[in-house]
Parts: C-alpha cells; structure tokens; sequence
C-alpha cells in the first residue's frame, strides 16, 4: 500500500490496515474469517464472514421424516448434542400435545446436564489455551472424556447420540450407569474440575487477559439477543431452566448465576458455577428418578420396541409404520426455545399436517453472539480478539447450519 | 385441551391477545393462538412502527429470531416470522408479515441491532429484501453464489459443485452431476391420499388437465395418435422417413441405389 506523505510536517500518515484472522485459525474455534481492520495492534472494524460450514440443514429436514431430522440436530453444536435435540423433540411434542413419563424427563435433563458440563469443558478448556495456558485444558478435557464415556453408555455413540427422541428417550439406562454417574459426581468431577480452575481463576495474567475485556451493558446485552451465559454474564439472571422450565427442570433445584460487570471474566466464571450447579441437579435427578417407562406409548408416535415386535402383530404394524411412513403430526407453528449450554437453542418448526416437516428453522445461539463481535471488540488488542471469541462461545456447526 | 406435552412453560396467555391486537389496532392484519403460540399477522409496511411499539410499550425487549418460510402457492409467497421475548413478563409472541419477491420489507435494524445479520440470513435464503438494511449481503451461501437455495423450487441437491481439481490445481465449480438419481422417498400411502401417482397405476385418475378451450381433434401428422402424449412419443419413434419428394422436372426420384453387396467371401474357405 502506498503511504500518502503528509504535506505540512513530512511525517509519515500511517493508515489502517486490513487483516483476516481465518479461516483456518486454531483460535477461531472453527471455520470463520474475520475481516479485521487495525489500527496498529487496535482493532477498528470486524466483519465476521460466516457460512463456511453452511451445509443446508433446515432445507434437508424438510425433504426427512420427523424422525429421520433428529440425527441432524446432533451434527449442529457437535459440543453439545444432547442440547440441540432437547429443543427439536420437545418442538414436536408440543405441536402433538404428548405426554411424556416421567422418567424420561428426568433421564433427558440428567443427561442434558451433563451435556452442559461436557460443552463448558470444552470451551473454558479452549478459551484458557486460547490465551496461553495449556494444562487446565489437559485437565478439563479429560472430564469431557468421561462424559463421552457415559453418552457412549447410554446412547452407543459418543458424540451424536441421537438418544432424545419424540415422546421420550430412545433406550433405557442400565442402572450400574447411573451408579457411575453418581460416583463420578462425587470423586472425579469436583476434584478435576476444582483443580483445573484453581490454576485460572485467581490467577494474574489469566485475570489481565479478561477482567474489562469486551464489557456489554444490560442494555447492550437484551438488544443485540444474547442468551445464555452471554446475558448472565451481563447481570441479567434470566436462565430458560428457571424461568419457562420444560421436562422436570420445575422440580429442581439450583441457582442461576449473574456476573457483575460483563466483562469476558464474568461470562468465564459463569460458566464455571454453571458447572456445579448442573452436577447439583444431576445429583437431584439420580436421587428422585422414578421407575417406570422411557418413551411414551402412545403407538402412533413412539414406535415399539424389537422384542416385542416379534410376538405382536400390532407392534409388527406399528413398527413399520413408524420406521418408513413415520408420524404424522397437525398443522401449525411452535417456537420452542432451550437453555442450551450455549444459550437460547430455538427450533421454529412449521408443519403442514404430513410426515415431514414444512419448514424448520433452527436459531443458533452464536448468529446473535458473533454479530456483536464488532462491537464488543472494538477499541480492544488484536490479542483481544481470541479472549472475546473464546468467552462467547461459538461453534461452527450450529452457527453456520 | 389440555397441556400434556413437557415443552417450556411461558407466563399465561390469558387476554394477551386481545390486548395487543387492541393496542396495535388496524396494523394487524389477523391474529391467533393456536398450540400455546400468539401469532400476529403485521401489515407490511407497518412492521417496523407495530415492532416499536411491542417493544416500548409491551415489553417485548429482545428480538430472538428472525425465519422466512416459502409458500409458493399465495400471492405473496414469503412470510418472515419474529421471534419476540419478554424477559419481563417471561412471555414469547411471533410476529410475521408476508412479502413477495419484489416487494421489500422494513427493517427493524433500527430497533434491535441483532436484526442485521438475521435480515441478511432471510435474503439470502428467500430473497426477500429489506428496505433500510444497510448492509445487505448474502451471509451463509458462498461468494459469487447465484439463487435462493431455501426457496421451495430450489432443489435439494443445487446446481453447482465443486471439488479440487488436481490438474488446476486449485478449487473448479462444475455443474451437479450424480451417479443416481437423488431418490426421495415421502412413505406416504397411496391409500391416504398421497397426491401423486404411483408408476404404473394406469387406473388412477390423470392429474386434473389446465381448464383451456378445448382444441379441435386433428390428426396433421401421425404423431397425433389421440391416444396421449405417451403414444403420440412413441409414434414419433417409430416413425418411418417421409417418402422422397419429387425431383424439379416432374419425375419419380430416380431408385435408390442397390446397397452394395457383400464382400465376395469367396477366398473364403
């Protein structure tokens, strides 16, 4: 770039210059390109370019059975399975109006919760290596092991569970499983995790690297449709869990923690209580489970399982009926929002009466976030960037679809 | 009916609608709960001003999202739905206006700063456009990318691919070819009306035919067989070549010539 010479003094009229972070960059947590603008090491501008990982997933649940849709919602927030399709089976279930047993709705919040743990491990592990501290990510992902362990358990896959279903969970747990769990809650959980963040919490440059980085406002926060740990972080303690539960999160008992000042400190520690409150509810969950069924069983919806599909002729019907047709579900709209680990998870689902649906969009938590990247970043180092990123985390997969 | 299903509980309903159709007055078009959900149908262009006022005076202080849905059998074939939450009242409405291709709609940029990049979402999807966005761009399909994949009569598999071509070197964008056909089942049984007709069903009724003026039976060439487009294809097929016209000085063509005969095989042994 050519240099315009200043007439009057000579000097030199530096101007801004223009660089992309991404998209393949190991601290934009994913495939994004940010246009960045800097004014020597501040930044100015960002123009986040997303869609590298558009892969039309709503216009491909349209042309799948309700059913055939679920796996997709896995393949979004690949950090948080369970989450995604929490959103997508308690959509249908409205527009159906089911009942669902109860010990599916606490087996779904059980493992939605430690969905919740399995995401924050991710991304505070990351977000600590993202500004130069290597061994608590060593130690927070060896708590996400764990939790894949478990999933793996439960589901059979360690990543895309599909295990939420339509009326209720696909398989039953075995007990020894939920044993496990407890253990784990009690033992190695605490003491991992509690010892991952003593090196961070407290510590000085971690501190420097975040306290008053990317300040947002109340105001800013309800404006620019953050969720989640992002509108915590901002003192607003509005938590979807809390304030319009679904399933039995009524039932249980936990708190919502707030920050104080907004900053990527706040929204980091967040999530760290977050942690122990959801091994909280988890804990509540394995104490009150109730025995009973798993799926509903309604036959028009919830299809019967192998074994009894070898001895009833009913259940043979039912079965193939479900598996190739599928369920028809009535005509109307619902939005039906979460608390995803990463904020609010929303499904719009739109049904014109049939087996497929006519329209589903899904509403990211990280279109909201990473738009207001520009803003919270300006002013702020091009280090600065990483720490924001990692505070708000995004996941391609979802954020893209 | 009764709430069965376990799906989020939002503050009570009750006389919500009444209220706010009262105090949005002749902007709304129709109004209705139907499965636990308010939905508000907004004139056009009164959009922006009915949003202000859900959001000042009702406090409906976050925007969560923003959908466009294809109906490619109304005259305005678009709808664009808003998400709006009271994180006050702890209560969600949806707000949506219809629109056409050419017909733009307001933005809301101006009330919620996140409506940006939803807006550029919904063009680039559907093609609706946005009167006011500054900055409308496609956001999630590829640069250069032509179309609107997520309206209905765009096909599922696209129109172009791309792969790395090793003798380029470097990315090329060809046109979709597949191996097989892209299969679609629908499982829907013939018996509940599935509204397509199974190949091979001649029995079934032949989809309703355009009402035209009827046009006279004339049979100019063979191809009209009168039996349907299936038979007159056929007929085309077998068609033999037209008898050779006359030469200019009024005589039969000359014979064609004799085919030329078979290699002599005699050194054949």
């Amino acid at each position: 770039m050519l240099l315009e010479q200043s007439p009057t003094t000579g000097d030199e009229v530096i101007t801004n210059y223009t660089i992309n972070f991404g998209p393949q960059h190991p601290a934009a947590h994913g495939v994004l390109r940010m246009v960045m603008e800097l004014d020597g090491e501040i930044i100015e501008r960002i123009d986040p370019h997303v869609g590298l990982l558009h892969r039309g997933t709503e216009k491909l649940i349209e042309h799948k059975t309700y059913l055939q849709a679920l796996p997709y919602f896995d393949r979004l927030d690949y950090c948080s399975p369970l989450g995604m399709e929490h959103s997508y089976v308690l959509a249908i279930e409205k527009l159906l109006n089911l009942e669902v047993p109860l010990r599916a709705q606490y087996l779904r919040v059980l493992f939605a919760e430690l969905t919740r743990i399995c995401n924050h491990m991710m991304n505070m592990g990351s977000h600590i290596m993202d500004i130069g501290a290597m061994t608590p990510n060593l130690w927070l992902f060896e708590i996400r092991e764990d939790c894949l362990n478990f999933f793996e358990r439960a589901s059979g896959a360690r990543m895309h569970s599909a295990w939420f279903r339509p009326g209720g969970v696909h398989q039953d747990v075995p007990l020894k499983l939920l044993t496990d769990i407890a253990d784990w809650l009690d033992t190695r959980l605490p003491e991992l995790f509690e010892d991952a963040l003593s090196l961070v919490a407290d510590n000085r440059i971690f501190k420097q690297r975040n306290v008053d980085i990317a300040t947002v406002s109340k105001e800013d926060a309800l404006a620019w449709g953050f969720s989640g740990p992002m509108i915590r972080g901002s003192g607003i303690a509005w938590d979807i869990r809390k304030a319009q539960p679904y399933d039995v999160y009524d039932r249980m008992d936990f708190e919502v923690p707030v920050g104080t000042s907004g900053d990527c400190y706040d929204r980091f520690m967040c999530r760290a209580e977050e942690v122990r409150q959801s091994a909280r509810i988890m804990k509540q969950c394995l104490r009150e489970m109730p025995e009973g069924p798993v799926a509903s069983t309604d036959r028009k919806v919830v299809p019967p399982k192998r074994a009894e599909m070898k001895s009833s002729m009913e259940s043979l019907i039912h079965h193939f009926k479900l598996y190739t047709e599928g369920f028809h579900v009535p005509a109307g709209e619902v939005y039906v929002a979460t608390e995803s680990p990463k904020g609010e998870f929303g499904v719009y689902l739109v049904s014109d009466g049939s087996n497929k649906p006519y329209r589903c969009k899904i509403r990211p938590t990280a279109f909201s976030h990473l738009q207001a990247m520009d803003f919270m970043s300006k002013g702020h180092m091009l280090p600065d960037a990483t720490a924001i990123l990692g505070a708000m985390d995004i996941v391609f997969g979802e954020c893209d679809r | 009916m009764p709430v069965l299903h376990s799906a989020p509980k939002i503050a009570s309903n009750e006389g919500v609608l009444d209220a706010l159709v009262a105090a949005l007055g002749p902007k709304v078009v129709s109004a209705k709960e139907e499965h636990g959900e308010i939905v508000l149908t907004i004139a056009r262009d009164e959009i922006e001003n009915a949003l202000r006022i859900l959001r000042d005076d009702h406090e409906y202080q976050q925007m969560m999202e923003m959908a466009g849905v294809d109906y490619p059998s109304r005259p305005e074939r678009f709808e664009v739905v808003y998400m709006l939450l009271s994180v006050t009242k702890n209560h969600r409405i949806m707000a949506k206006v219809t629109a056409a291709e050419h017909t733009p709609v307001p933005t809301i940029t101006t009330l919620w700063p996140n409506a940006g990049w939803l807006e550029r979402e919904v063009f680039d999807m559907y093609g609706v456009i946005f009167a006011g966005n500054k900055d409308l761009r496609r956001i999630l399909t590829d640069y250069g990318f032509e179309g609107h994949p997520f309206r209905k009569d765009f096909p599922l598999t696209g129109y172009q691919e791309l792969r790395y071509s090793e003798e380029d070197k470097r990315v090329v964008y060809e046109p979709v070819s597949l191996a097989q056909d892209l299969r679609q089942f629908d499982f829907m049984s013939p018996w509940e009306g599935a509204d397509y007709i199974l190949p091979g069903d001649e029995k079934a009724p032949a989809p309703a035919a355009p009402a035209a003026a009827p046009t006279p039976k004339a049979t100019e060439s063979k191809a009209d067989t009168g039996a349907g487009e299936k038979a007159n294809e056929k007929a085309v097929e077998k068609e033999s070549a037209p008898a050779p016209a006359k030469t200019e000085d009024g005589k039969a063509p000359e014979a064609p010539k004799e085919t030329e005969s078979r290699p002599d095989k005699g050194d054949v042994k």
